[in-house]
């Protein structure tokens, strides 16, 4: 099976921080990471390969510097890494960079199953991965947290529910996005990391997909960003220190009196 | 034309608060000038504000209409149900939505789309819905992708709404998208607030991004509907008024035309979550400060007593000490209750994010000086397994 999967690169979050002076966001020494989900999305297509075979593609769209993360994802087992890339796609909001990459995606003609973290930690919108899937007319599931069994025609998955999880199967090719409890995902190994030095990147711009460049970029965004502001910070409250006994009944005598209890 | 952005370097000071003030990392100083990377600019004006001597400058393009937006007319909520009950998030969406409404002064609907479920419309209506469209068919009584996104996008392009909100549950979050990819449309995620501009009659949508360290408003200027999402307990619940009036419309379904590719087998509920921890109101949630998994006893009998659900921090899900259903923060679940309690929990950044609108936050914790203790309305300092136990008596001793 050819078994793709999206990722994206986001700031490391560890080192976001709000400059206590001016308010705003720090971007000083900030790297650039594979998004978190999108790690447990690259183990699960390598775990689906070695179970049934065939090879993984890892696909991103981004700025040259995207390709960093497409190294690190064949040194965790994927085998051929493509690069969506082009001044026409930069500003994309989620409709306009799902547009991109399913236009990329249509020009894989064999594909099977498509991986995809649930969200990304930057923008935290969880909407690409459906919505590519809904451009390229195949079903997906979201918040997968197990796969339990698969065939060259068939998939049967765990969607996670707020209230337990949902026994679905869907045919292939679809797309799944997955959530943290699927794997653990593996550390590179010495012939991975070869492998990935060695990678060619595939790099495809607007042309070679044939993107109508209407619909890509900011230009062809249904949402703008209108305004950007620094909300206001919680400052710590009241703080009790003493003997367990009276430090509770303070609390609790703080909520009872305002109704919070 | 295109966007275009203009640094006057005969004014620009190289002081660098457009640089700070950039939410995308496009513009920086080099040598003493601002540059801007036209591969990362939004357009989105931050800089402009913020440039003391007035150096930066922006056209943006004009665009014409990508519909006839006179013709869309309507505020929708779409009324989620699983296993045959309405999320409570829908009646803060219809709460919201009737406050959109009467700006717009237009009618506020509710979509109904399930098995069974047709004596619910009144409930809607009840909570201030003024129609209510109906599907109600055996083949939709379970949540699957491609039916409810083709019916919905199908009474979208009949009917022709100006906003429609959903609840940012895992089934509006994904089925949204879909929707919102069928038709041409802007979806955003996660709204914590939503404003009419009467002029434009555009919704301005205010979401946190990077993790809740900045927050942005945006707006679908040239396409409709104007879709958006809202987690649970971002808007009070609509009150139900006994008797109120509306119309039902009831739809039936061309089972023909509907595509369903995926084949639900069957439901399995998590045992161990009494609670749902996205829509409760109070949490109590343990971290690696509880130090063993026999901590989650204590956090649950807190949380019995209280009502409550039990969360917990990643540290403590990656131990193995409870299930990742319970996870808070960013890689788990987001949550807002109305009182939040943090026990053992330090508070590291992608905890904080999954919890810091919560209305009040009560930390427990040795470390007096952790993020946590510095944020929570009140820290409490001190070991938890002597003070939770204190607090569990006390509230005993209120509630006699």
């Amino acid at each position: 099976m050819h078994i793709l999967v999206c990722i994206k690169q986001v700031p490391g979050t560890t080192n976001v921080q709000i400059d206590p002076e001016r308010g705003t966001l720090k971007r000083e020494g900030v790297e650039a990471i594979i998004n978190p989900f999108d790690e447990y999305a690259i183990e699960e297509a390598v775990r689906l390969k070695e179970k049934v075979g065939g090879k993984v593609t890892v696909i991103t769209m981004g700025p040259p510097q995207a390709e960093s993360a497409l190294r690190e994802a064949i040194s965790r087992g994927c085998d051929e890494a493509i690069l969506i890339g082009d001044r026409a796609f930069a500003g994309a909001d989620t409709w306009a960079t799902s547009y991109a990459i399913s236009t990329a995606i249509k020009t894989i003609p064999d594909f099977g199953v498509i991986f995809c973290g649930k969200q990304a930690t930057d923008g935290d919108t969880a909407q690409v991965g459906p919505s590519v899937a809904e451009m390229l007319n195949i079903p997906h599931v979201a918040y997968v947290r197990k796969i339990e069994e698969v065939t060259e025609n068939s998939i049967k998955v765990q969607r996670m529910m707020e209230d337990g999880y949902d026994l679905i199967e869907a045919p292939v090719p679809c797309l799944l996005t997955v959530v943290k409890e699927i794997n653990t995902p593996r550390i590179p190994s010495l012939k991975g990391k070869m492998a990935a030095k060695k990678a060619v990147i595939k790099q495809l711009n607007a042309a070679a997909i044939n993107a109508d460049t209407k619909k890509t970029g900011l230009a062809g965004s249904p949402t703008q960003v209108k305004k950007i502001f620094t909300p206001p910070q919680r400052t710590g409250g009241e703080k009790f220190e003493g003997e367990p006994q009276d430090i509770a009944a303070k609390l609790v005598k703080k909520l009872a009196e305002n109704s919070l209890i | 034309m295109a966007n275009k952005i203009n640094i006057d370097l005969d004014k620009c000071v190289g002081c660098g608060a457009c640089e700070s003030a950039c939410p995308f990392g496009a513009i920086s100083v080099k040598d003493g000038k601002a540059v801007v990377d036209g591969e990362k600019c939004r357009f989105c004006g931050s800089c402009v504000e913020a440039c003391p001597v007035k150096a930066i400058s922006m056209q943006k393009e004009e665009v014409q209409d990508a519909v006839d937006k006179s013709l869309y007319k309507g505020v929708w909520v779409y009324a989620e149900q699983r296993h045959g009950e309405i999320s409570s998030v829908v009646y803060e969406l219809l709460n919201k939505g009737s406050e959109l409404a009467k700006t717009l002064n237009v009618p506020l609907s509710a979509i109904l789309i399930g098995s069974n479920i047709s004596a619910k419309a009144q409930d809607l209506i009840n909570r201030g819905a003024d129609k209510v469209y109906v599907y109600d068919d055996p083949i939709l009584a379970e949540f699957q992708d491609d039916p409810y996104s083709c019916i919905l996008a199908d009474l979208i392009k009949e009917e022709k709404p100006e906003i429609v909100l959903m609840g940012a549950t895992n089934i509006g979050r994904s089925f949204a998208s879909r929707v919102a990819a069928k038709i041409y449309t802007g979806l955003t995620a996660d709204c914590t607030a939503l404003e009419v501009d009467l002029e434009t009659r555009n919704l301005m949508q205010t979401r946190p991004a990077f993790g809740g360290n900045i927050m942005a408003t945006i707006l679908t200027p040239r396409h409709r509907p104007q879709m958006a999402t809202v987690r649970h307990k971002v808007f009070k619940e609509a009150k139900a008024q006994e008797g109120r009036t509306g119309e039902v419309i009831n739809k039936t379904i061309d089972a023909q035309k509907i595509i369903n590719r995926t084949k639900f087998i069957g439901f399995f509920k998590d045992q161990t979550a009494d609670v749902n921890i996205s829509d409760a109101d109070i949490i109590v949630s343990g971290g690696r400060g509880l130090g063993n998994p026999e901590g989650f006893k204590l956090i649950k009998e807190l949380a019995d007593l209280l009502g409550g659900a039990v969360g917990a921090s990643r540290a403590a899900v990656d131990s193995d000490w409870i299930a990742y259903s319970h996870q808070v923060g960013q890689t788990g679940r987001t949550v807002a209750p109305k009182i939040y309690i943090a026990c053992g929990i330090s508070g590291q950044i992608q905890h904080m994010v999954g919890m810091s609108s919560s209305d009040t936050i009560i930390a427990i914790n040795k470390d007096k000086d952790c993020p946590m203790m510095q944020t929570a309305t009140y820290s409490l300092v001190g070991d938890l397994y002597e003070i939770i136990p204190a607090i569990i008596k006390e509230i005993k001793n209120i509630k006699g």
